[in-house]
């Protein structure tokens, strides 16, 4: 096992190497350096002089992979990508194209991101198992008809609708929480209700099919019908066995997600006026921040490796059957 | 105990009707509290985004989108969305009266807007009537108030030995220190003519980038040399050090001195102009020409700070009334009441509608009014135009002249919509402003442009002027504008010396003009000139080929552009010219527009200064965007104009600058280099709590003067954000009624047996 977990861990590392060059490469195929500066000094003030300035205090006046006038190895540490890269790998992330410390934004921003996300992810996964189990228990009736149904209505949804019709009912209409904003300690509570319950909502219909599935797939194996010949009841059945053996896929998806709760979300953050991460990488991809859209990879590089990890791990505590040798 | 099936069932029955009376009993103690007026405190609704009474306080709540002011830095900014910002805490020797239109500057910390002495080459004073080819140097002498006090800042704190507390301060001692408020010691001191000195030069460091060092090296005496000796010595600072590196020793520009700026003594501050230009005071009402105290630039100089972002581009230090208090990136910014701002008296002066708008009865009173404004991020238009119309946001945004006149339209286009911003109270009023927007024919393109040779340059003028009256800016105004704007005559807008209202200001070029009546001229004149030059319907005379034209959009095909596009194609085609659309991204658009290959385009202007200058410059030949890298994006060349032009530079505002003006605009209209389009309108939204609010887009320092009815606000966004918890209840009873026979269900799976059968089991037995 831990020889497993060192080498999964060696891997990881060859996997940052890869997307760090990926996302470079694919960052500097649409944007020069030059469109950066022009970007970030905006307006009257780029001249030809002011676009060089901006280069160098950046160290974007090197060359992108290979620098031809080196030797040695500076040929290949003396360029953007090596200045730019290095450092990651000791969590230093600099600062930002426009001049902002990212680890201090980083910090400030992860809890808002966090706030959002755990509630969500922990109510979000009750709600769509317990309506999964619902529908598995009414198989075969109305109740699981049009519940299946309702399913695929929800998952048919963009989550946008989602955000602008509970910001349009709950808020606007019925005057019950904040159209968007943000505050520390308890008082975020008031503000975390809405979003928290939309995304819920929004992920409700594709995650309650899915875990369905799982669980009818499940429950016509010969272990249920004899726990049921047993004289077991259905909600026995359903919780003590075929939930837990259902498990193994559902920690798949929802162990490997855990470490990526830190990112945020893109789209709720920026509509609920949320300051978390996801909002961070938003502004950064919109200001073309190389330096912090790099930074904000690499960590989601590092928390999915981590979370495929942890999945793995959770499969030999989930089934003992499951040995990584 | 074992419970026999008939109990566990009554008892069940029991525990479900208790539970659901406990439910019940919940749902309708929540009704309740939805009925009650406000929210959990009694007063601050449930959906206020806002800490419980933070309504009732003596605070503006206003927006900003996409993110935060990039340049705070007085020498660098020069964006819209960082003026409510840098305007409010920074003085700027001049400014604008807030009241008067036109646009007049007024003294802000200058004692008064002084008249520039006139030199010679051998520096003697030359009357101040003297044409401005004569004038060699003009030295302005401007006296500063007296007794003005900067915000408290850290960097001028002192210990009771007098020893600064915090300018030489070690890495380490910024330990945990993100923000100006995280020192807790502060002080102050006086402004003197040395701060606007230092601001000044500071113009040009290469530490940061000045928009405006450039084109001031052109008039500051002296000024280009002083910015070559500065990077020299910057250059020896940054000696050994890592190009990246941000912690760079401080250039104190108190060590390097130039002749163009100085200051005479601590309350007159003097700079000396190349030649005679009459703009310059224009300038000084902007924020490049604040003071900067040096005891900042050093405090934000020292190692470690920029890493923190603690920098004069974040924390600015200023004398203006207020200061700034919280910077959350892209989240929130709180600007707070300068204790130390000496209360300027609110104007007395302005115009008969202001006075019926109840905008002069605080004549006199010290300004500011409002304690603090709050800004807050909202990325999104559904949330920001909702909690407006909530009435926690008191102004959508401080700094935008858009949103009056998009309630305007929308009132106009629904009822509904224009019942409730009536009941709502808001105020929309709107002004025509310092902008225009205007469709250019590029001059070096052969068919549109100049033409090679005199029968040319005719020929083509004639398709100009036929094209010109062809397309109905009138009716662009009604359908793409909603009727918000103002069609133009010339390149000047409404409130700048030189423009005329029609009939006198019409171009009659495009329109007859009866007396009073202004119509635009019929489609038979257009097809009479565009015969004359060359194309009679609308084919080549010679060829017989249609003439095709090419209009060089920006920002892509999006369906609103798509519109507008066939609008114009049928304007065009009244004439049976075919127009060929060719739509790019900003960046693209302006690449063609500085190679000069487009051929027709729109684009717009928006005034650094209120002067005629600053829109006639646009047509100025030298100016040229293709050859010189200038603003005159249609590469017009006009001799006349341009030596009209240099010689209007020189006027200061009276009759014979307006003779010339009027010669000037009567030269472009004949040659019809743009069709000149319209004067958009800017309109504010205020809420009725809001005082004081009169739109601009010239004035910046607009919230030192407005002022906010709290007790009103927080009566009527009570009023108007009552919870309504029947839906809610209402679900929550559906839910139960789902649930109820879910329940029986189960319990009769629970009870149910395999195999069914008719007979008794006493029977069987």
């Amino acid at each position: 096992m831990t020889a497993y977990i060192v080498r999964r861990i060696l891997y990881g590392v060859l996997i940052l190497i890869g997307v760090n060059l990926f996302t470079f490469m694919l960052f500097f195929a649409v944007n020069t350096p030059d469109d950066m500066a022009r970007l970030s000094i905006g307006g009257r003030r780029v001249t030809a002089d002011a676009i060089e300035k901006w280069k160098v205090e950046r160290g974007y006046d090197k060359p992108l992979l290979v620098n031809a006038q080196a030797e040695g190895v500076r040929r290949y540490t003396d360029t953007i990508f090596f200045d730019r890269s290095a450092r990651l790998f000791v969590f230093d992330f600099g600062a930002s194209d426009a001049g902002r410390d990212i680890g201090y934004e980083i910090r400030q921003r992860v809890g808002p991101s966090l706030a959002l996300a755990v509630p969500t992810f922990l109510l979000g996964l009750f709600a769509s198992v317990a309506f999964a189990l619902l529908l598995v228990f009414f198989r075969g009736t109305y109740l699981d008809f049009w519940g299946v149904v309702l399913c695929v209505a929800m998952l048919s949804i963009s989550a946008l609708f989602y955000i602008i019709a509970g910001q349009y009912l709950f808020s606007k209409t019925l005057r019950l929480v904040p159209l968007s904003g943000f505050a520390g300690g308890l008082d975020a509570m008031r503000f975390l209700v809405l979003p928290v319950l939309v995304a819920i909502i929004a992920k409700l219909g594709p995650e309650a099919r899915f875990y369905r599935a799982l669980f009818l797939e499940e429950i016509g194996k010969d272990y249920v019908r004899t726990a049921r010949s047993k004289g077991l009841s259905e909600r026995l059945v359903l919780f003590r066995h075929v939930l837990r053996n259902a498990m193994l896929p559902i920690l798949t998806s929802t162990i490997s997600a855990i470490p990526l709760l830190f990112m945020g979300s893109l789209i709720a953050e920026s509509f609920f006026g949320i300051p978390g991460l996801g909002s961070y990488t938003m502004d950064a991809i919109n200001a073309q921040d190389f330096a912090i859209v790099r930074a904000m990879v690499f960590i989601g590089s590092v928390l999915y490796i981590i979370g495929l990890i942890l999945a793995d791990i959770s499969y030999t505590i989930a089934d003992p059957r499951v040995r990584f040798e | 105990m074992r419970l026999t099936r008939a109990e566990g069932l009554r008892q069940g029955a029991q525990g479900a009707c208790g539970w659901a009376r406990k439910f019940l009993l919940a749902v309708a103690a929540v009704v309740a509290a939805g009925c009650s007026p406000g929210g959990p405190d009694g007063g601050t609704p449930l959906n206020s985004p806002y800490a419980a009474g933070a309504e009732r306080e003596n605070v503006m709540y206003t927006a900003f989108t996409q993110r935060s002011p990039k340049y705070l830095d007085p020498a660098s900014s020069y964006s819209v969305d960082e003026t409510p910002y840098t305007y409010q805490i920074y003085e700027p020797l001049y400014g604008y009266d807030y009241l008067k239109r036109p646009y007049q500057l007024a003294p802000r910390a200058a004692v008064q807007v002084v008249d520039p002495v006139y030199l010679d080459a051998q520096g003697k004073r030359l009357p101040d009537d003297v044409p401005g080819e004569q004038v060699v140097q003009s030295v302005y002498d401007i006296p500063i108030k007296p007794g003005i006090r900067f915000q408290p800042h850290p960097a001028f704190a002192v210990d009771e030995a007098g020893r600064d507390l915090y300018r030489h301060l070690a890495p380490a001692d910024l330990e945990g220190k993100y923000a100006i408020p995280d020192f807790p010691r502060t002080g102050s001191r006086e402004l003197t003519a040395d701060d606007y000195v230092y601001g000044i030069r500071r113009l040009a460091t290469t530490r940061v980038v000045s928009p405006i060092y450039a084109h001031m090296t052109d008039y500051i005496v002296g000024f280009k040399e002083y910015g070559d000796r500065i990077r020299a010595a910057d250059a020896e600072l940054r000696k050994g050090l890592v190009p990246t590196t941000r912690d760079l020793p401080w250039l104190d520009f108190r060590k390097y001195a130039f002749e163009g700026v100085e200051a005479l003594d601590p309350h007159t501050l003097r700079i000396r102009i190349k030649g005679k230009y009459p703009q310059f005071k224009y300038w000084l009402a902007m924020t490049f020409f604040s003071p900067i105290p040096w005891e900042a630039d050093q405090f934000y100089s020292q190692a470690g700070m920029a890493e923190r972002n603690l920098t004069l581009n974040y924390w600015p230090v200023g004398t203006g009334p207020y200061m700034l208090t919280e910077y959350r990136e892209n989240r929130r910014h709180v600007l707070s009441r300068n204790p130390n701002f000496r209360g300027d008296p609110y104007p007395c002066e302005g115009t008969e509608e202001d006075r019926a708008a109840g905008l002069l009865e605080d004549c006199g009173k010290p300004t500011p009014f409002i304690d603090r404004i709050v800004f807050n991020i909202e990325k999104e238009s559904v949330p920001l135009q909702g909690k407006f119309l909530q009435g926690y946001y008191d102004v959508p945004q401080a700094e935008r002249g858009e949103y009056g006149v998009a309630y305007l339209v929308a009132a106009g286009d629904s009822k509904e919509k224009a019942a409730l911003y009536a009941e709502r109270g808001l105020k929309l009023p709107t002004t025509v402003e310092t902008q225009n927007w205007y469709m250019g024919f590029n001059w070096l393109d052969p068919v549109v442009g100049k033409g090679d040779n005199p029968a040319q340059e005719e020929r083509n003028r004639k398709l100009r002027q036929a094209i010109s009256i062809a397309v109905d800016w009138e009716e662009y105004v009604t359908i793409f504008e909603n009727s918000q704007a103002q069609v133009a005559h010339g390149p000047l807008p409404p409130g700048l010396l030189g423009y005329r209202d029609p009939p006198a200001g019409a171009n009659p070029v495009v329109y007859d003009i009866d007396g009073d009546k202004v119509t635009r001229k019929p489609l038979a004149e257009a097809r009479r000139l565009l015969a004359e030059a060359g194309y009679p319907d609308g084919r080549n005379a010679q060829t017989g080929q249609p003439l095709v034209l090419n209009y060089d959009a920006m920002g892509g095909v999006s369906p609103g552009a798509r519109s507008q596009f066939d609008w114009l194609q049928r304007q065009f085609g009244k004439l049976g010219i075919q127009l060929e659309v060719r739509s790019t991204d900003y960046n693209r658009f302006q690449d063609k527009m500085r190679r000069g290959v487009a051929q027709i385009f729109l684009w717009g202007w928006n005034a650094d200064y209120p002067d005629a200058e600053n829109f006639l410059f646009l047509l100025y030949g030298p100016n040229g965007k293709a050859k010189e890298g200038g603003e005159n994006a249609s590469n017009y060349v006009n001799p006349e104009f341009d030596k009209l032009f240099e010689r209007m530079k020189y006027l200061d505002d009276g009759p014979e600058k307006e003779a010339l003006i009027a010669r000037m605009v009567a030269i472009v209209q004949t040659d019809a280099a743009w069709m000149f389009g319209y004067f958009p309108k800017s309109g504010g939204a205020y809420q009725q709590w809001v005082g004081n609010g009169k739109p601009t887009q010239m004035i910046r320092n607009n919230l030192q003067f407005m002022k906010i009815d709290s007790a009103l606000r927080a009566r009527k966004i009570a009023e108007w954000n009552q919870p309504v918890w029947w839906p809610v209840a209402l679900a929550v009873l559906l839910l139960v009624l789902l649930a109820v026979p879910a329940w029986r269900m189960v319990r009769r799976r629970d009870r149910a047996v395999a195999v069914h059968t008719d007979r008794p089991t006493g029977d069987a037995a």
